[in-house]
């Protein structure tokens, strides 16, 4: 027989900092774990409390948000305006970097503690990792890259991305918590007159529950991420050859976006394997995504055709991607970016 | 040292997947392959074995599925896997499957666990993560390398800008993408022929319940076409995503 170890440990290891008496508050709340980066939050921060938001509005419920590490106040403060009504902000030595299992316990007991119905988290490889431990621990079905609000409380309905990307599935979580996880860019941000009350809280942590250590970390810094960026130029075999990508980098500097590239070209060493963009690569969702010489595999689209908007270049006009396209420019990608940076320069300045 | 690879069968990637009544996947005409996350792992689990003979002992593919998944089994084995195992049921939800998969690593211990990132049907990145909270096992996701250095795995693992290096004791999950390996193993027919001769254990389901069912499926909605902009007008394109789409 299986038995679930972690939940026969669970005693009230939570405590509010300068307080004996710790009044647990029955009342069931939509937590939403938002992770942070170097002390800041981004974008999907916003997304995910306001969506955890919009639920809390569904279940005449209200938001708590959780913090690991070291955010100061005024950071904490900001996820307020999205709809938390209260923020945890939780530090510990001991979590600094991402440990699946150990952060597991904490958000679980945490969860608990708050009689938490519904938990909400990223889609990112953090969400990921933790999420569905969350769920066995928890005994919570997990709605996996969710991108809307569920479409109905009692079934509790969600809809998702299937078939990477080929359909959609109406899921229905049938356990008394819910576990979600959101899509990156897939829900507005909505701002509001709302403050939150910051609670710093501790939690004792039992270290030996840290087992990755880690050993290296290489990092660029200051880098727009690809899948952080709103604006997305990506540049495939139609590029022909690595030498030819200074414009395309350009156009995506001068729109203050990211390069990405299909998988040929990440296959061949023209562009880092990060920038690869598709299936098997990254997954993105940007608001505009330029194809600069993709023809548009199947796999190609199933990295981008969540993108709002799809904007694609290239000489072949039979090219698949112009049936994913919304706009399409028939022409050799040498010729069409610089007039494109052209274009953008007089635009800008005008 | 014994490795566990956890196997989805999945439609072929390039499938145009259709549903009767909204629920029923068509089946029709489906190749059904190794989910190409797993093949990726098989792979690399292949490579460390092949790489260090002494330390790794065998390289065990195991499967939630009815017998109608036994071709995607024996692909497995055809591409070098020593045995494999089958849990004998309609894989329900990532629930029912970790579970199922976490009795399997009870009863036949398996130092190292190694998961794609997601299959290509449900797209949920869940199943690995849950078998490491049953069995209380360390789980590293979107792992991108591991290597074994001095008689010690390596894993590598991506983060937002970049990648750490960590160690971890065994046992664990590793839940993997691309990065682990370039390409997956191609089937040699000598690995056919020997992959008739490879035992497939069967295990009876467990009973659980699981946690989350679909109810109805959706087709992406139509898209209405292309708006082509001559290609010695760039400015139009511009000034559409500026002025029209105010996306710039």
């Amino acid at each position: 027989m299986l038995i679930n170890q972690a939940s026969s440990l669970i005693f009230c290891k939570m405590k509010k900092k300068s307080s004996e008496n710790y009044h647990i508050n029955k009342k069931m709340s939509v937590l939403v774990y938002t992770e942070n980066w170097d002390g800041k939050f981004k974008k999907l921060s916003y997304e995910l409390v306001s969506y955890a938001s919009g639920i809390a509005g569904m279940l005449d419920s209200s938001v708590t948000a959780l913090s690991i590490g070291d955010v100061d106040t005024s950071e904490l403060e900001s996820l307020g305006k999205y709809g938390a009504s209260k923020i945890l902000s939780l530090k510990n030595v001991h979590l600094k970097s991402l440990d699946s299992q150990a952060y597991t316990v904490v958000i679980g007991d945490i969860a608990k503690e708050l009689n938490a119905k519904v938990i909400v988290l990223s889609n990112n490889n953090t969400g990921k990792a933790v999420a569905p431990r969350l769920s066995v621990k928890l005994e919570a079905g997990v709605g996996a890259g969710v991108s809307r609000l569920p479409s109905s409380l009692d079934p509790f309905i969600v809809y998702k991305r299937v078939y990477s990307g080929n359909a959609y599935a109406n899921v229905v979580i049938k356990s008394e918590i819910k576990i979600l996880t959101l899509a990156q860019n897939s829900f507005e941000i909505i701002e509001t007159e709302n403050k939150a009350e910051i609670e710093n809280i501790n939690y004792d942590l039992d270290p030996g529950l840290v087992k990755t250590e880690i050993r290296d970390i290489q990092k660029q810094s200051g880098k727009l991420l690809l899948t952080d960026a709103e604006i997305v130029v990506s540049g495939g075999r139609g590029m022909k050859s690595p030498d030819n990508w200074a414009p395309l980098v350009e156009l995506a500097d001068l729109l203050g976006g990211a390069t990405a590239c299909s998988r040929p070209v990440s296959d061949e060493g023209w562009r880092p394997h990060e920038e690869h963009t598709g299936q098997t690569g990254k997954i993105i969702a940007p608001n505009l995504y330029i194809a600069v010489g993709i023809s548009g595999a199947t796999q190609h689209i199933a990295g981008v055709s969540s993108s709002k908007c799809i904007v694609a270049i290239n000489i072949d006009k039979d090219a698949p991607i112009f049936e994913t396209a919304k706009y399409g420019i028939v022409g050799d990608a040498m010729k069409v970016l610089p007039g494109m940076i052209e274009a953008l320069k007089n635009a800008k300045s005008g | 040292m014994k490795i566990l690879v956890c196997i989805s069968n999945v439609p072929d990637t390039t499938t145009k997947v259709k549903f009767t009544d909204n629920i029923k996947l068509d089946t029709a005409g489906i190749q059904w392959v190794i989910n190409p996350w797993d093949e990726l792992c098989l792979t690399r689990a292949l490579e460390l074995k092949d790489g260090n003979p002494g330390l790794i002992e065998s390289v065990t593919v195991a499967h939630v599925g009815p017998v109608s998944s036994e071709p995607t089994i024996r692909k497995a084995l055809a591409i070098g896997a020593d045995s494999a195992i089958r849990v004998n049921a309609e894989p329900h939800d990532a629930y029912f499957v970790a579970a199922q998969l976490a009795e399997v690593i009870m009863e036949d211990y398996f130092d190292v666990v190694l998961c794609g990132i997601e299959s290509s049907d449900f797209n949920g990145s869940t199943v690995g993560s849950m078998i490491a909270e049953f069995l209380q096992y360390s789980s590293v996701s979107a792992v991108s390398g591991i290597n074994i250095e001095n008689g010690e795995i390596i894993v590598t693992r991506e983060i937002d800008g970049g990648k750490e290096l960590l160690s971890l004791p065994l046992p664990f999950v590793a839940i993997a993408q691309k990065g682990i390996t370039k390409e997956p193993r191609i089937t040699a027919m000598r690995g056919i022929m020997m992959a008739r001769s490879k035992p497939i254990k069967i295990f009876e389901p467990k009973e659980v319940k699981p946690l989350t069912e679909i109810v109805s499926y959706e087709m992406p909605s139509k898209k209405e076409a292309c708006r082509f902009i001559d290609a010695d007008k760039p400015g139009e394109l511009i000034d559409i995503l500026q002025n029209e789409e105010k996306i710039i």
